[in-house]
């Protein structure tokens, strides 16, 4: 999604005549923004009545929510340390998601990304330089997450195996064999979870800023930062980037065009993976310094709805994490007056709304398009008859 | 232990499998992806609690968990059918919304974070055979039919050829004057009531509502779809050669032969196997996921 020059006018605008043809199909903003402001309208209505179910004052419960999280430097730290991990699983998702492929499996892949990252964290000896260490770390985490998703990439790009199912039945399996290496061979005695690194650490956002005190806020979101910066120059400015669109656009028209459309699902699995293992650098190294069972917790998937808020962009998705992670930690915020599910019900109220309204709202933009095109021939066609138009065709 | 035993448990297992897979089979022939049924049969689980403490009856119960189920399904249908939203995604964003819904509902309702009160079950609380009196549940015969019976449907039945139809190629099924979107809905309807019920029975068979309950088993019960390669007898097959594995390892599980997490395994491995097609190919309907 190049910023077309071409931007999408209002829909009153597009009643009206304009000089230039409208675009009839394409990634405007307009299209990609609307039905997110939609969908977080239906959220918060739904929010409304679920807070007078429960006999409280939906302005009460909203204005907590907003304080527990951005009123303070605790809140806002913990926000960022969310959005963090959700970042990564968000851009997981959104760029197999721009190669046409569904990795559901985000949430395995970041366990397991974790977990590497841990046991070679906790096998590096102590006196290795921190930088080397994380290095390491990272890799590993990269590693871990790409192997997980290599497997439903080779299954699809070999068989046609429908990479949705494979990822969320190698969730199980993943989760059981992590599950079964901490509880069976190596973790603390008493606990789940793996002896800590001696290496890799990455430093609390609390050393530099004293009032991030006690927030799990860590340096990692450098990290996930970089990776939305980065992800979004490899899809919009390279070779491969654009090979990736291309098979999730039209794989028929793009095997034509030379592409290998099964070495391209199995790259962008493979990277989609490395990404959501990558999250797990979050926990892991900046904020318990070990790898902990069930350290995901729900991460992987809530990556879907931050890709899908995100509308598959890098950009897009540092916000939409910025907002689930609002939510989740709102909901700890809110849990006095109303049980903390209210923001889990908004979740995925905000997920269903936002995959409902983005095709009702684009259908109803192209066909107020069209309408306009057809207006525009029209026009045209009667300016061509008394005289030249001065309009130029960017065509 | 005597093989009496082991098949009589195994089947108690089976149950909850047994219906959801009916529901995934239903949903998947007519082309709409079965993500949902962990969600589903989460939703039914809660209903039936619901119903059975307020009604007093296990019966209501049921009652609730088809309410229940059916209004999460209406949910389903009205964004994958309405608004032709990805299967996928309306799939998960309805397990998460269940498993938030039932939670919140638990403590509005129940004022409790983690389980309803003792709800009324179905009979066989005295009886000397806690394994036979299970068997007096009415939905244990359900979940042993439904299959078998909706095979039946599909494949005897006008309803069954027409359902195929629109789940291997609408298009053809439009040029006969079949109403695509009409019969979608009842199919999702119809499989959404029978993963509610598969839910209903855990929560009945239990005597109460706990968080998370369905602990996956909408997500076996779709791994047993697709192993069973969408044909109801095979499926069947596949529902009790899981909850066989599953048997197996409560009855073993003092002589730690295999880990119990690599038993857990089972139904995902050998579905991801059966997609990959090393023995014999597990073929999707060929409409399933498209919505025009």
């Amino acid at each position: 999604m190049s910023e077309p020059n071409t931007q999408m006018k209002s829909t009153g605008e597009l009643l009206t005549v304009p000089a230039v043809p409208p675009r009839v199909a394409g990634n405007t903003l307009l299209e990609n923004t609307l039905p997110i402001i939609v969908a977080l309208a239906i959220a918060a209505v739904v929010g409304d009545l679920l807070i007078l179910t429960f006999g409280e004052s939906p302005a009460t419960v909203y204005r907590l929510l907003v304080e527990g999280t951005w009123g303070n430097a605790y809140g806002i730290g913990q926000v960022l340390y969310k959005a963090t991990t959700l970042t990564f699983t968000g851009l997981a998702f959104a760029l197999a998601g721009r190669a046409g492929l569904f990795n559901v499996g985000a949430e395995s892949q970041l366990a397991m990304g974790g977990f590497v990252a841990g046991v070679v964290g906790m096998l590096l000896p102590a006196g290795t330089p921190g930088a080397l260490g994380l290095l390491l770390c990272l890799v590993a985490a990269a590693a871990g997450g790409a192997t997980v998703a290599a497997v439903p990439g080779a299954l699809r790009a070999r068989f046609g195996a429908s990479e949705v199912i494979v990822t969320i039945m190698l969730n199980f399996v993943v989760l059981a064999l992590l599950n079964w290496l901490v509880s069976a061979k190596i973790h603390v005695p008493e606990t789940l979870h793996t002896p800590p690194i001696n290496s890799g650490g990455v430093p609390r956002l609390s050393d530099l800023f004293a009032a991030f005190h006690g927030s799990a806020a860590n340096w990692t979101i450098i990290i996930a930062i970089t990776a939305a910066l980065v992800s979004w120059w490899y899809l919009f400015r390279t070779r491969g980037g654009y090979e990736l669109r291309a098979v999730g656009l039209q794989p028929d028209a793009a095997e034509y065009g030379g592409i290998s459309v099964p070495r391209v699902i199995w790259v962008s699995m493979c990277m989609s993976g490395a990404l959501a293992g990558l999250g797990g650098l979050n926990f892991v190294l900046g904020y318990k310094g070990y790898y902990e069972e069930g350290f995901a917790g729900g991460a992987g998937f809530l990556g879907i709805a931050v890709a899908l808020v995100g509308r598959n962009h890098p950009f897009g998705i540092l916000f939409a994490a910025l907002l689930f992670a609002t939510l989740s930690q709102g909901g700890l915020a809110v849990n006095a007056l109303v049980p903390k599910q209210l923001t889990d019900i908004l979740t995925a109220v905000v997920i269903l709304a936002v995959a409902t309204a983005v095709p009702e709202v684009q259908r109803q933009l192209r066909a107020a398009a069209a309408n306009a095109l057809a207006a525009f021939t029209r026009a045209s066609a009667q300016r061509l008859a008394t005289q030249r138009p001065s309009t130029k065709d960017d065509a | 232990m005597s093989a009496i035993a082991f098949l009589l448990q195994t089947i108690r297992i089976a149950i909850p499998y047994l219906l959801a897979a009916a529901g995934g089979v239903m949903s998947e022939r007519v082309g709409i992806i079965a993500l949902g049924l962990e969600g589903l049969m989460l939703s039914g689980a809660f209903g039936a609690a619901m119903g059975s403490y307020y009604g007093g009856s296990p019966w209501i119960g049921l009652l609730g968990a088809l309410a229940a189920g059916l209004v999460m399904t209406g949910v389903l249908a009205i964004a994958t059918l309405r608004f032709k939203a990805n299967q996928v995604v309306v799939g998960v964003a309805l397990n998460l919304l269940v498993v938030a819904v039932t939670r919140f509902f638990l403590r509005l309702v129940f004022d409790s974070a983690s389980n309803s009160p003792r709800v009324p079950g179905f009979g066989g609380e005295g009886t000397a055979n806690a394994m036979l009196a299970s068997f007096a549940n009415p939905v244990v015969w359900i979940g042993l039919v439904a299959l078998p019976a909706l095979g039946w449907l599909l494949y005897q039945t006008p309803f069954g050829l027409r359902a195929r139809a629109v789940g291997e190629k609408p298009e053809a099924a439009v040029t006969l004057g079949i109403n695509v979107g009409a019969l979608r809905l009842k199919g999702l309807l119809l499989g959404g009531a029978l993963a509610s019920l598969g839910g209903a029975y855990l929560a009945l068979d239990q005597h109460q509502f706990t968080d998370g309950m369905t602990a996956g088993r909408g997500f076996i019960a779709l791994a047993a779809v697709i192993f069973g390669r969408w044909e109801p007898m095979r499926v069947a097959v596949a529902c009790l050669l899981f909850a066989g594995a599953e048997t197996l390892q409560i009855q073993l599980q003092g002589a730690q032969l295999v880990p119990s997490q690599f038993v857990e395994m089972i139904p995902y491995v050998l579905t991801i196997v059966a997609l990959a097609g090393v023995v014999g190919r597990s073929v999707a309907p060929a409409a399933l996921g498209k919505t025009e």
